[in-house]
């Protein structure tokens, strides 16, 4: 067997073409048929579209929203993580393991239930409303669906990095008279950065796009809290095939220029605090 | 002056622990807090809601045709897209681990692409293409073909959708096993696929079935796309989470939670499996990209072995 010399493992050429296949027939050329579609609405028509007012509230909404539950769980992400990895209690790997539930279970669910809780005659609702917060139907119920849509993104890639931490370097910093809070800050938090980041940015673009459990909660009032994803199903049942592309070109865009966006932000900060 | 003062340093089999946590009951407290207020609470109220009026009123809810159709719909589904992604998943693995080339990492990349798309936007390209206007829509028209607003665009929305997951499990798993084992059996005659089924596969099962735990949880809760290609027609294309918005919104929320109660039990057994494999094989813990998560960086270390790897074998 001569070819045995050069590559001793077979199948590169069947895993390889197949996987080329798959991604293309699946992914790269349905993804490109929405920009392809966009291209031929026109400058002028695609401009009109996605700087009409309602178009630009969704997705001042969507965005800003996301946003956000995004910083919500970057700050109860990191507490829950350290949690987990720093210290034991009852029932830590029960908590670990539910942490994971907004991964499993449906939007749709995840919708409904969140909406009982919070409607005016919810468990939670009847407390606040009172109070005069109204969360169900309003913007801030948005934010609510989205933080419980992205809580595991940060838990789950500061975890790994808490516990591979040094903790010897806390103790130096302990010893030499720093504070709790000081070696959180000045050591431990620098360190974290890049996996913040990664979590950040992970919740956010999922949040972005999220759908399912948003439509329940959000009351869905054109200009008040509409998202965007809403506005392009909107735009299909009403048949404005070029309204719905456009919209979704611009998401798109902005979701790959974020996510290229940390994506650079998280190697500066990787080669800055020279993590391994 | 250290030796006058004993607690200062502890015996070296004890753990160490820093000197005094005054945070750390508030700490707990606070992750407590808002575990139980977004996780908990949102559980509870879907079996409280489901069996507000009673068991009776439940299994009548579960058991009424409509809602069967759509269990029915919703296992076929995942059993269509599961195994489409799973052989993806496996050949995707095996090129990227097993081997080096060019454009490897802008690969992975793209793979992953379907997580930074939205459900809606996934849907919309296949309406895009197979709907009434779109590219294909002429010709499946002649042929008397219906992919959107039928079963075949809500497996193709859910194939989709799912798409990165198994094979974001396996890479790292692939990786980490590296090709030596591999390379043995076939020095002792072992054909190709002889290798693949008698020495790969058992090495990845785990990783494999904690794939395929997730993809299917996915793809049985699938709810965006899903909705956009269906057209909601009862008992035809309704899903399961398309049951629960259609009774939902027709205030039947007995009978909507009753279903929805169905899928938090799925769920529920997604998690448990998971944490099963989990502590069956640790590593997937971490090698994993949890899905949608936490890939960067141990994607990064996983090319970086498998590239040292290669270099060792080439001097």
């Amino acid at each position: 067997m001569p070819r045995l010399a050069r590559r001793v493992v077979p199948g590169f050429g069947l895993t390889l073409g197949y996987t080329m296949l798959y991604l293309s027939l699946i992914v790269l050329i349905p993804l490109s048929a929405v920009f392809i579609r966009s291209l031929g609405l026109g400058s002028a028509h695609f401009w009109d579209v996605v700087t009409a007012p309602r178009v630009l509230a969704s997705l001042r909404l969507s965005f800003g929203a996301s946003l956000i539950a995004a910083l919500i769980n970057v700050t109860f992400g990191l507490i829950v993580a350290w949690v987990l990895v720093r210290y034991t209690f009852p029932c830590k790997r029960l908590v670990d393991a539910m942490v994971d539930l907004p991964f499993a279970l449906p939007t749709a669910v995840a919708g409904i239930a969140l909406t009982a809780l919070y409607a005016p005659n919810g468990w939670l609702g009847r407390g606040l409303t009172p109070l005069g917060i109204t969360v169900a139907f309003t913007p801030l119920g948005i934010v609510v669906a989205l933080t419980f849509i992205g809580l595991p993104f940060v838990v789950r890639t500061l975890q790994p990095v808490l516990e591979d931490l040094d903790r010897e370097v806390e103790q130096a910093a302990a010893t030499l008279g720093a504070t709790a809070l000081q070696a959180f800050v000045r050591v431990i938090l620098p360190a974290l950065w890049p996996a913040l980041l990664t979590g950040f940015g992970l919740a956010f673009a999922r949040a972005v796009g999220e759908y399912g459990s948003v439509i329940f909660i959000a009351g869905n009032m054109p200009m008040k809290s509409e998202i965007a994803p809403l506005l392009i199903v909107t735009k299909l049942e009403q048949y404005d095939y070029a309204g719905a592309t456009a919209i979704a070109v611009v998401m798109l865009v902005l979701s790959f220029a974020l996510m290229l966006g940390i994506n650079a932000l998280q190697n500066w900060a990787l080669s800055r605090h020279g993590a391994r | 002056m250290a030796h006058a003062e004993p607690p200062l340093r502890r015996p070296p089999g004890e753990r160490a622990r820093p000197p005094v946590q005054p945070g750390r009951v508030l700490l707990i407290a606070a992750a407590m807090l808002f575990l139980g207020l977004f996780l908990l609470l949102p559980l509870l109220a879907v079996f409280t809601q489901a069996l507000a009026k009673g068991v009776s009123a439940y299994l009548a809810a579960i058991s009424d045709p409509m809602a069967w159709a759509a269990i029915k719909l919703t296992l076929w589904v995942a059993a269509i897209a599961v195994p489409f992604n799973l052989v993806f998943g496996v050949a995707a693995a095996w090129a990227i681990a097993k081997f080096e080339f060019r454009g490897k990492s802008t690969l992975i990349t793209l793979i992953d692409l379907p997580f930074a798309v939205s459900p809606v936007i996934a849907g919309l390209m296949f309406i895009l293409l197979f709907g009434a206007h779109g590219w294909f829509g002429g010709y499946l028209r002649e042929h008397h073909i219906k992919v959107v607003f039928a079963v075949p665009g809500i497996v193709l929305a859910t194939i989709f959708v799912t798409f990165p997951f198994i094979a974001r499990e396996l890479i790292p798993v692939m990786q980490a096993q590296g090709k030596d084992d591999e390379e043995t059996a076939l020095s002792l005659g072992a054909t190709g696929w002889q290798t693949f089924w008698r020495v790969t596969l058992p090495n990845i099962r785990w990783g494999l079935l904690y794939g395929v735990l997730l993809c299917n949880a996915r793809a049985m809760g699938e709810f965006g796309a899903v909705s956009v290609v269906s057209g909601h027609i009862r008992g035809l294309t309704n899903t399961m989470p398309l049951h629960v918005e259609i009774l939902y919104n027709e205030y039947n929320y007995t009978a909507a939670f009753a279903v929805a109660s169905l899928l938090a039990l799925l769920a529920l057994l997604t998690l448990a499996g998971k944490s099963f494999l989990e502590w069956r094989q640790p590593e997937l813990r971490r090698a994993g990209s949890h899905a949608q998560g936490a890939g960067g960086n141990a994607r990064g270390a996983g090319v970086g072995n498998a590239r040292d790897r290669t270099v060792r074998e080439k001097s």
